[in-house]
């Protein structure tokens, strides 16, 4: 599986051949570095482990510093695991740019959406809330029922109520590639990603259209 | 759009491309492809109103009359690229961004002032 972190630039739109508009979110993405291999002969499976984001030396911990240095990598923020089965052909130092994908491929984005906070249960689950008129009072946004009564005794575990919402992983699968340009390092994908403006995300081959 | 990489995907201005402004009567030539073949459609009108200043989802719209007093609005992206060129007719002086009044006037009452001394 092909796979490469970014940073998420912002949205814009384009003209594609036939002047249709396309909404497209820019990325930049890489250069990543792979900092690690892992083979099913010395960690029971086939990964590579990206690293992008450079940053100065005195941001890293000695031990982040250590494990760059085997890879023979420059000094990176964010790390970042991939799965994929032709780990073996790749070696620690390698550079991977934004030209693993071509224009038309589709990808999943994975990123962390952004927080909305503590939310109430019509925010965060679409609930309906309560009547506006009829002499209520203080019922709007209110969640309403949490169950049953004596028989179950407890409230259901999972049953939707308010809490944090956002800022949580969220995959976006099956994007389509409008246009990359590696020298710019630059990948636009049609429509929108996971996360805020300048979060970092990680644009994979997408899992239900490759063949492997 | 501060950024770099943003800013290298601003699309560029068609070279027929003139200054349009609300209050404009401006002639649109527009490419329209019907299976096989492609023809010119022309779409005159009045300017009445623009959005998105430069950014990359302009838009203009164009107010016209057609048979019948039936008002015909559209709406074009400021760097289609299926708009061949633009026309300005005539530049009216007006005193709103947004013309949308036009649509509640018909006939005598829909007129504009035109624009005798042009700054340029």
């Amino acid at each position: 599986m092909k796979g490469i972190l970014g940073k998420k630039v912002g949205m814009t739109q384009l003209f594609d051949e036939n002047g249709v508009v396309v909404p497209v979110t820019v990325i930049e993405a890489g250069p990543c570095y792979v900092t690690q291999v892992k083979t099913a002969e010395t960690d029971g499976y086939s990964a590579i482990q990206l690293g992008f984001e450079e940053v100065a030396e005195r941001k890293l911990t000695k031990g982040q510093k250590g494990h760059l240095g085997k890879a023979n990598a420059p000094m990176l923020r964010r790390l970042h695991e991939v799965r994929c089965k032709d780990a073996a052909q790749y070696t620690p130092g390698d550079v991977i740019k934004a030209d693993i994908f071509e224009d038309g491929d589709y990808v999943d984005v994975v990123g962390r959406s952004k927080g909305k906070g503590f939310a109430g249960a019509v925010k965060r689950h679409g609930f309906g809330g309560g009547p506006k008129t009829h002499g209520q009072s203080d019922r709007q946004r209110a969640t309403g029922s949490r169950g049953a009564g004596t028989s179950p005794g407890h409230t259901w575990p999972g049953a939707k109520a308010p809490g944090q919402m956002g800022s949580e992983r969220v995959t976006v699968q099956n994007l389509k590639i409008a246009l990359v340009d590696a020298e710019r390092n630059l990948i636009a994908i049609r429509g929108a990603v996971p996360g805020a403006r300048g979060s970092v995300v990680l644009v994979r081959e997408a899992i239900k259209r490759s063949k492997a | 759009m501060t950024n770099a990489l943003m800013a290298s995907l601003q699309p560029e201005l068609n070279a027929e491309m003139p200054d349009i402004s609300p209050g404009d009567t401006v002639r649109v030539h527009q490419r329209i492809t019907e299976g096989r073949n492609e023809r010119v459609q022309v779409f005159q009108g009045v300017v009445i109103a623009q959005h998105g200043g430069k950014s990359a989802g302009a838009t203009y719209t164009v107010r016209r009359t057609g048979a019948h007093g039936v008002g015909v609005e559209r709406t074009f992206p400021l760097y289609s690229k299926a708009v061949e060129r633009v026309e300005v007719l005539r530049k009216a002086k007006v005193r709103r961004a947004q013309l949308y009044y036009l649509r509640e006037r018909q006939g005598k009452a829909a007129r504009l002032r035109e624009k005798r001394f042009l700054r340029t």
